[in-house]
């Protein structure tokens, strides 16, 4: 697959977003704020940066991605599906039990998903692991990771960050959805993990501040993660919840809240606007 | 008598033993190496070791990831902490994925003496058994720790292995008819009248316990389950329906282990009186190993005792 670049990725990434609103809202159930605010983090992964085969999910050489928020399911199934790992009819089957497509990631059922996640704060240990295994044996594939500002409150994660700059993992790259917002409340309030930087500096990582809805930013810092040597990466992405959709925009409220019939429809005609637009030019 | 080794040695040794053939094997300790023995092994390959620290969450993390990529983590701590402060990881991040990781609790029981209940670990086996697809293991001696390891590095799926820090007689090694297969109990001693079944520390126990007993002419069956899980369902429902009645014994709350285990094949398939012989609802005290066993009653004289009762019950 050619890698994607620009308005090429916003159109990708606004696709992913209705088919991910349009997910939950079939399921009645589901995480659209953080899927929405991590979307174009996760399309610049799926299409221009992970080096991956849709028709050999397995495949030793491919770059891995974990989601540690793992609650963001409708983002990730949904670009899996828009990249060839199945059939975007597959979808339909959020949630469901007539399918596999689980609330959280399920490595065992789901193609393309390369780790078992949802018990938010241990998805970054599992990426240390494969990163750990990657140099162990020799292969030149990197380990990706996405995880929520809230769940940085988890103590894991820092055990994870001590090990990763221990093994200096510099073909670990992690990316922070620092939306602000978590289930209940602003992230301020209910634990605050700022300031982030400094944390993960004094953790011994190489850190990159961007606009989390900026490609050139997103792609520039991945890049520079790429060639950075002798400590793993983290990406401090700034992002809002619920992007994309007017009413979802920065409400904590729509962490995991499924639309009704009312909202569907103009969160689909807000998305299929942009769509539009996105493909008019 | 082949002399005393405790467990944790015998394993420690074993996975040196079998890192040349089993280039996938890789060792996770959790700044315990010294304790739980697997600094034999650190020394030995330190490219294929891997001290996580003090985060024992994070060290079950990382041999996740590394079994999703084809390697076979070993990960170790104290039997307290590898099972039931890193519970949820176990089962979240590498049971529920069905991931290939060696779940190793040394310093199983109350016979980690002196440290006291802190670190005397009776709920491992409940912890670990009641995660779908765990399979459980407790080697009784030296010798069966050395073939249990090595099955364990056959065998794929999450599992978890405990260890003891006391050093105990190897006995197995000598034992006519004795043989080891994960999944199969084995009967060391044939008896009519009532079965002992019994894990780990408690085996050598419970065969000396059949030796008081046949003194006051009462045959006693000795059966060795170090698998707890999956049980040996045949081998169990045999001792119950031919001798009628049970003893568990272990080293291991009464609640959850290999009482609980027997206790539920049995009520729903063969019911005869089962008395389940362990550490009763309370926890551990600081003492020499030898004493703390002596004052939980885990010993050969207390299950003969507790064998009496149960052929009370026997109708």
């Amino acid at each position: 697959m050619a890698k994607l670049y620009g308005k090429e990725l916003q159109l990708m990434a606004a696709k992913a977003r209705l088919l991910a609103v349009e997910a939950v809202y079939t399921a009645a159930s589901g995480h659209p704020g953080g899927s929405l605010s991590s979307m174009d983090i996760l399309t610049a992964l799926y299409f221009n940066e992970l080096n991956i085969d849709p028709s050999r999910p397995r495949w030793e050489d491919r770059d891995r991605f974990v989601l540690s928020k793992g609650h963001c399911t409708p983002a990730l199934y949904s670009l899996l599906a828009l990249r060839g790992f199945f059939p975007l009819e597959q979808l339909k089957l959020f949630r469901s039990i007539k399918g596999h497509m689980s609330g959280h990631p399920d490595m065992r059922h789901v193609p393309g998903v390369d780790m078992s996640t949802g018990s938010l704060g241990q998805g970054l240990s599992a990426a240390v692991g494969m990163a750990l295994a990657a140099k162990l044996q020799g292969k030149a594939h990197r380990c990706y990771v996405l995880c929520g500002d809230g769940e940085l409150a988890e103590g894991q994660i820092w055990e994870a960050a001590m090990a990763a700059a221990k093994w200096q993992l510099d073909n670990l790259c992690v990316f922070v959805d620092v939306n602000g917002l978590q289930i209940d409340g602003r992230t301020a309030d209910v634990m605050p993990t700022q300031p982030l930087d400094k944390k993960f500096e004094a953790f011994n990582w190489h850190v990159i501040k961007i606009d989390g809805h900026d490609f050139e930013q997103i792609l520039s810092a991945l890049d520079s993660a790429r060639s950075f040597r002798g400590k793993p990466t983290v990406i401090l992405a700034s992002t809002v919840k619920g992007k994309g959709v007017s009413f979802m925009e920065n409400q904590a409220g729509w962490h995991g809240k499924a639309p009704n019939d009312e909202q569907f429809a103009q969160a689909k005609a807000e998305l299929e606007k942009t769509i539009k637009e996105l493909e008019g030019n | 008598m082949a002399g005393k080794i405790a467990t944790r040695n015998a394993y420690g040794e074993a996975l040196v033993e079998l890192a040349e053939k089993y280039p996938e094997l890789v060792v996770l300790d959790a700044d315990l190496s010294g304790s739980t023995m697997t600094k034999f092994f650190a020394s030995a390959y330190p490219q294929r070791f891997f001290d996580c620290g003090i985060a024992e969450c994070d060290m079950a993390g990382i041999a996740a990831g590394m079994a999703a990529d084809g390697l076979k983590p070993f990960i170790n701590s104290f039997a307290m902490f590898s099972t039931g402060r890193i519970y949820e990881q176990i089962r979240n991040s590498i049971a529920y994925p069905q991931l290939n990781v060696k779940v190793v609790g040394s310093h199983g029981g109350v016979s980690v003496g002196e440290d006291g209940a802190t670190h005397q670990c009776i709920e491992d086996f409940a912890l670990m058994r009641a995660i779908p697809g765990m399979l459980v293991c407790s080697p009784c001696d030296g010798n069966e720790m050395r073939l249990a390891v090595k099955a364990l590095m056959e065998y794929e799926g999450p599992a978890y292995l405990r260890l003891q820090r006391l050093a105990t007689e190897v006995f197995t090694d000598e034992l006519e008819g004795y043989s080891f297969q994960l999944g199969k109990g084995c009967t060391l001693r044939d008896g009519k009248d009532i079965s002992i079944i019994a894990t780990g520390l408690m085996v050598s126990k419970a065969l000396q316990a059949a030796e008081l007993l046949a003194a006051e002419g009462i045959q006693a069956r000795v059966i060795n389950i170090h698998t707890l899980k999956p049980l040996d369902d045949e081998l169990v429902l045999k001792a119950a329906a031919e001798t009628g009645c049970i003893v568990t014994s272990e080293e291991h709350s009464v609640i959850g282990g290999l009482g609980s285990a027997v206790c539920e094949l049995l009520g729903e398939k063969c019911p005869v009186p089962v008395v389940r012989h362990g550490v009763n609802d309370e926890f551990g005290r600081s003492g020499s190993a030898a004493d703390v066993l002596e004052y939980f009653g885990l010993t050969a004289r207390a299950v003969a005792e507790k064998a009496k009762y149960a052929l009370s019950l026997k109708k």
